[in-house]
């Protein structure tokens, strides 16, 4: 019984320590970023790695989810005879949830993890002090980078997802069960609005990028520097990088959009 | 040799207490390079020698005792301070620690291209001496994934020399070598030394190749300095650690067993 | 070599995510045809029930757009909901135009509509819509409808 009240006090005691250690780092990466946009290359780099390798994962899950939303949002809403109603219901719900968030998770699982695997071989390999050593200060030049290129590609990611969703969501909706186009995409444009809708999905979206990046990056920076610790690490990105996009959704949410 | 030792001072730490969290690692390390020397810091693995070698980047900060590198208290120096300190200071890691994402040219090229301003031509120039110092102009555009353990040390070791160090720090550069890159590496650690006029430290546990190439040993046994001296004095040395570790001995004040209660009380236990 | 096809995707990579904004913001909500353009007038008016009216509603005629309710208050002194809306300055009402709030479809969201009056003078900002019907409430209705019913 006391050893569990220990355990668990333990386990407090190290999650703690570890989230004053993140935001130690995510300062000191701040404070270090204008390397960053002084020398583009470096974030052009991370941005294909972050970004350019991920648009494949993108557009293909987007147009699946479109096309289930398409086909599951019309077999609900013709029960109730509103079927007219299906181009609403498809952008709403990839413009407000399914978009950043699953785009997000698709980002954790990608390049997140490409992240911290990368940043972790460095560490192990002791690329990071060595470059440390030669007066080059790693979270300037390496962390930094991909930081920044993680926070910008995730709302483009985010954006490319729900647009493509929209188009596979139209066509099974207009193509493939013939509901009319004029109405669907009169009604779409009817039930979104730009600022409700568009751009807090936006919003979301970003702060997405921001907590799955630092995860990564974090983790990567942190890792016990063996193949092991480097292996566990990149575990940790996805499953960690997931809980948080998903607490955090729940958190944008009511401030956004219920808030109100 | 020996007239190097009254040339310029490069690095000195004395009294110098270290370690990581609360774990101490080094005590009362009194320790000097001077110009034109190489020195080689000896010991089992574990020992501290590494710790050593962190001290003297900056990378680490003494509990107490002094710490000097090319004139710059490193104790009480700023960030700044140390950053610029670093680019007079080559090292050469382990496994060399080559940036897997850039290949042999641009991996040496990287020093100049992060601290000068140089124009392309003069850095193209600069890596390909660099690289023809160490054998390996051939190689230049190699991935580093193709060099094999020997030449990626090399290629580290070019790296380390791109910015003309004054000192050059050495962790472990005969770790998994075969004889002949062994013999190769040992070779050019004294001719860059004599070259660029620079000191080394070597941390190694190579006992015969290190003793034939360097000035000077420090032996260092859990965290403590235990002897040091010319090659010929610790060869004749009397420290029975120093002399179990010159001839590789099974047993002796390290012990093969590690610490146990005697072996008739353990079989004892499962009956 | 490397580096330059780098720049190459990125620079696709920003353009198509760019382009999926400007499909979300322009084709997929009406950013663009649902803002008023130019300049506005503001006017109020009092109604006895808005039913489920609310801020950012449209306001149409003939059932065309031509501007947004901005405000919805409780006046204290009569206890009447004080509707104030944006119009277009573009469309001008007569001054004795009147605003009634309607429903889209049966069950569908809530505007308001004007009907344009015979004025000569033109409604003006700051002016107030006297002509007013309240939201069909359709509890009111059934309940009037059983009474009716039972009356009979």
């Amino acid at each position: 019984m006391i050893e569990a009240v220990a355990r668990l006090g333990r386990a407090t005691i190290d999650a703690v320590v570890q989230l004053g250690l993140a935001a130690r780092f995510v300062i000191a990466l701040l404070h270090h970023s204008g390397m960053t946009f002084r020398r583009l290359p470096l974030l052009i780099r991370d941005l294909y790695f972050a970004g350019v390798l991920s648009i494949l994962i993108i557009v293909v899950s987007g147009a699946f989810v479109g096309l289930v939303l398409g086909l599951q949002g019309y077999d609900t809403l013709q029960r109730f005879g509103s079927e007219t109603a299906l181009g609403g219901v498809v952008a709403l719900s990839l413009l407000r949830e399914l978009g950043p968030v699953v785009a997000a998770l698709l980002f954790a699982s990608r390049a997140g993890s490409a992240m911290t695997a990368e940043i972790g071989l460095m560490k192990a390999t002791e690329q990071l002090d060595a470059m440390d050593v030669m007066a080059v200060n790693p979270i300037a030049r390496v962390i930094a980078p991909k930081f920044w290129a993680g926070v910008i590609a995730m709302p483009l990611l985010a954006a490319i997802f729900s647009a493509v969703g929209i188009l596979g969501g139209w066509f099974i909706g207009v193509v493939v069960i013939g509901v009319d186009h004029g109405t669907f995409w009169s009604q779409m444009q009817n039930a979104v609005d730009f600022e409700e809708d568009v751009r807090n999905g936006v919003v979301k979206s970003l702060i997405f990028g921001v907590i799955v990046t630092w995860i990564a990056v974090f983790q990567g920076w942190s890792c016990t520097p063996t193949a092991e610790g480097v292996s566990r690490a990149i575990t940790k990105t996805v499953v960690f990088g997931a809980l948080a996009v998903l607490a955090a959704d729940f958190v944008l949410t009511a401030f956004l959009f219920i808030g109100r | 040799m020996a007239q190097c030792v009254t040339e310029r001072l490069v690095a000195s730490l004395s009294g110098v207490d270290a370690g990581y969290g609360t774990r101490q690692i080094l005590h009362g390390i009194d320790f000097t390079v001077h110009r034109g020397q190489v020195v080689a810091i000896m010991g089992g693995s574990g020992s501290g020698k590494t710790t050593l070698l962190r001290l003297m980047t900056g990378q680490l900060r003494p509990w107490s005792g002094a710490v000097e590198v090319l004139g710059v208290r490193l104790e009480q120096a700023s960030e700044a301070q140390r950053y610029a300190l670093r680019r007079r200071i080559g090292m050469l890691f382990q496994f060399g620690a080559l940036f897997t994402d850039l290949d042999v040219f641009e991996n040496v090229a990287f020093p100049l291209r992060e601290h000068t301003r140089l124009p392309e031509p003069l850095i193209r120039d600069l890596v390909l001496l660099k690289l023809e110092a160490v054998g390996l102009r051939g190689a230049a555009r190699l991935r580093t994934s193709e060099l094999s353990g020997g030449m990626a040390r090399r290629v580290a070791l070019a790296r380390a020399i791109a910015l003309d160090p004054e000192l050059i720090l050495y962790d472990e550069p005969f770790a998994g070598l075969d004889p002949i890159s062994l013999a190769t590496i040992g070779t050019l650690i004294r001719r860059l030394n004599d070259a660029l006029g620079a000191a080394s430290v070597v941390v190694t546990h190579d006992v015969v190749e290190s003793l034939a190439l360097v000035d000077y040993v420090y032996f260092v046994s859990r965290g403590r300095i235990v002897a040091h001296g010319t090659p010929d004095e610790i060869r004749n040395a009397s420290d029975p650690y120093v002399r179990q570790f010159v001839r590789g001995e099974i047993d002796g004040p390290a012990p093969f067993h590690y610490p146990a209660p005697p072996l008739a009380e353990a079989l004892m236990e499962g009956q | 070599m490397e580096r330059k096809s780098w720049d190459v995707w990125v620079g696709l990579f920003v353009l198509l995510g760019m382009a999926a904004l400007f499909f979300l913001a322009f084709e997929v909500s009406s950013a663009a045809t649902s803002r008023i353009d130019g300049e506005t007038i503001r006017v109020v008016a009092y109604f006895d029930n808005i039913g489920g009216l609310k801020v950012k509603a449209p306001v149409k005629s003939a059932g065309v757009l031509v501007g947004r309710v901005t405000a919805i208050r409780l006046d204290p002194k009569n206890y009447r909901a004080e509707v104030t809306m944006e119009l277009s300055k573009r469309i001008p009402f007569p001054k004795d135009s009147s605003a009634s709030i309607l429903t889209a479809g049966l069950l569908g969201e809530q505007y308001v509509g004007i009907e344009a009056g015979a004025d000569l003078e033109n409604l003006q900002d700051g002016d107030r819509i006297v002509l007013t019907q309240s939201a069909v409430v359709l509890e009111k209705l059934i309940g009037q409808f059983l009474v009716n019913k039972a009356a009979e």
